[in-house]
């Protein structure tokens, strides 16, 4: 019995000298202190160190563009630091150019404050602002895309956004996740609808963001959301315009198509939109309603693995086929291309053979 | 069982008795750090630093604490809790100073915990009846060496890397192994030189 005792003594005491040293350590060590972010020359913000930039920022009301939510994989967090990022990261090279890095461009979420920096952000990030928002509808469009809409409870004036952007939605913690997580959706509705946004979410296998919102996501159910983001959005000209989309890339069109809908844009506009099999298509009924609408608009549905025998009369295969086959050498394209990375590069790859220049060419990677 | 000089011990650790190269411990990290000389030498730090302190250490804790009260059959769970708790703190001190490294370390840092040849020094320490300072002298000595052969390995590597043309089944850590073994046949050379224990 005193062995019995002795032993379990003596060895939680030894574990909590241990741990004593370890907190003590972390006490020292890990403490960062609190540390001062100088953002372009002017604006001061004083936070406790130790988290990435991107979420310290975050924290005080300022929301850097980010798909991956802070994984250092969609490579849209980059800000300028001048002083005080250390050395850059091996996970942040494989997505800095050889002139980002002589301008110290670096990953926000990888870099952690550690000390004061000094950073440089782009003004109009001042501009995004969070949202809170509530889960309006929820509609399954295909067997893996839900279209979900969300109503705009603050603030009161709503959002302005330029057709063609994304906000990101955080879901709260819950089975699948360890803390709250956060993703980018494009928005589907138009710019004059300012109260509401529409998302289509695809079902991505074990996606954190996106099984909740097919499998747990309530109607009235509040979320929060920051935006608007990124630089693909629809810009004036007098051009023809091509949009090549697959699967939830449609979103960011559809705000395009509704957006040229309200201002009557009238120029000859044709769309591509690829999926794989026929209940794979949404939209159906309006992008055909648009074509009563706007009079120089054509929409041109593909199935890239409709079975051989399925009633289906439209076009077959990839978007890259319809490239090939209906695009006339050397022509004078605005082009906005939203779906998958392949996607994008391969179209960008066959659009390049028929002589379109790069600087006519927007796209949106889906990843 | 006459007294080993600490010194002596020392450099039988980093040399004649290479617990990498003679013992074949620690191999995971070494095979999968050895890709590059810088990284090479961080690991071989972090793995001198854990093994000094942890054997040193792990003496005190067996002969002052364990045996007097009779508890030695607890020396694998406490050695094990102690070292952790160092990694712990390298782990700490690494991503605090050397943000870089820590990136390059990766998973492999805290995997020191588990590493072999640390877990086995303190052994050695135990089973060869080690007093604290031939302890002490031991674990850097062995810790040494340890980065001693990752360092020579990493330097062949890179070596490698730039000139020799591999048949592609014999890259990464085929070839690594394949060097292990020649540079251990050349260690074993002198084993038995010096008396451990």
């Amino acid at each position: 019995m005193f062995q019995l005792v002795t032993s379990i003594l003596v060895i939680s005491g030894i574990g909590a000298l241990l741990a004593m040293l370890l907190e003590l350590a972390d006490r020292f060590i890990a403490d960062y202190g609190e540390c001062q972010i100088l953002i372009n020359k002017e604006k001061e913000l004083i936070v406790k160190g130790g988290s990435p930039l991107l979420f310290a920022l975050q924290d005080e009301g300022i929301f850097i563009p980010s798909a991956c939510g802070g994984k250092g994989t969609c490579a849209y967090c980059k800000v300028k630091v001048l002083e005080g990022g250390g050395p850059v990261l091996p996970t942040e090279t494989p997505y800095l150019s050889t002139k980002e890095l002589e301008e110290n461009v670096r990953l926000s979420c990888q870099v952690k404050v550690r000390n004061d920096l000094r950073i440089e952000i782009p003004e109009e990030l001042f501009l995004i602002k969070e949202f809170k928002v509530q889960v309006d509808r929820l509609e399954d469009l295909t067997p893996f895309i839900k279209g979900i809409t969300l109503s705009i409870l603050e603030p009161e004036e709503g959002i302005a956004f330029k057709p063609g952007q994304y906000i990101q939605l955080e879901i709260p913690k819950y089975k699948l996740s360890s803390a709250p997580e956060f993703r980018a959706f494009s928005m589907a509705s138009a710019p004059e609808v300012n109260k509401k946004v529409e998302l289509y979410v695809g079902l991505v296998d074990k996606g954190i963001v996106s099984t909740y919102i097919h499998d747990y996501l309530k109607q009235g159910e509040e979320l929060v959301m920051r935006g608007p983001f990124g630089d693909f959005y629809y810009r004036e000209s007098n051009r023809e315009i091509l949009m090549i989309a697959t699967g939830t890339g449609l979103a960011p069109i559809m705000s395009i198509l509704r957006y040229m809908r309200k201002e009557k844009i009238g120029q000859k506009t044709t769309l591509f939109f690829g999926t794989r099999t026929e209940e794979d298509l949404f939209c159906v009924k309006e992008l055909k309603k648009l074509k009563r609408e706007l009079p120089h608009f054509t929409y041109i549905p593909t199935l890239s693995r409709a079975p051989e025998d399925s009633a289906w009369e439209g076009e077959r295969g990839r978007v890259t086929k319809l490239i090939e086959d209906k695009i006339p050498e050397g022509a004078d394209l605005e082009v906005y291309i939203c779906g998958s990375p392949e996607m994008v590069d391969t179209s960008w790859d066959a659009l390049k053979k028929k002589g379109i220049p790069d600087e006519n060419v927007y796209f949106d990677k889906f990843s | 069982m006459d007294h080993i000089n600490p010194m002596t011990l020392f450099f039988a650790a980093i040399f004649t008795n290479n617990i990498l190269l003679t013992n074949f411990l620690g191999l995971c990290p070494f095979l999968s750090m050895s890709r590059q000389k810088k990284s090479a030498l961080g690991m071989g730090a972090a793995v001198v630093f854990v093994m000094a302190s942890t054997t040193a250490l792990n003496n005190l804790v067996h002969y002052k604490i364990l045996v007097p009260l009779g508890l030695e059959h607890f020396r694998f769970i406490v050695f094990i809790v102690v070292i952790a708790a160092f990694v712990q703190l390298v782990e700490m001190a690494v991503e605090r100073f050397f943000p870089a490294l820590y990136y390059v370390l990766g998973i492999f840092l805290p995997l020191i915990t588990v590493n072999c040849a640390i877990f086995g020094a303190s052994l050695f320490m135990v089973i060869r009846k080690y007093d604290f300072v031939q302890s002490l002298a031991y674990g850097a000595g062995s810790g040494i060496g340890w980065m001693l052969a990752i360092v020579a390995i990493s330097a062949i590597r890179e070596k490698l890397e730039k000139t020799a043309k591999l048949p592609r089944g014999l890259e990464g850590p085929a070839i690594t192994l394949i060097i292990t073994g020649l540079l251990a046949l050349a260690f074993l050379a002198f084993s038995g030189m010096i008396r451990v224990q």
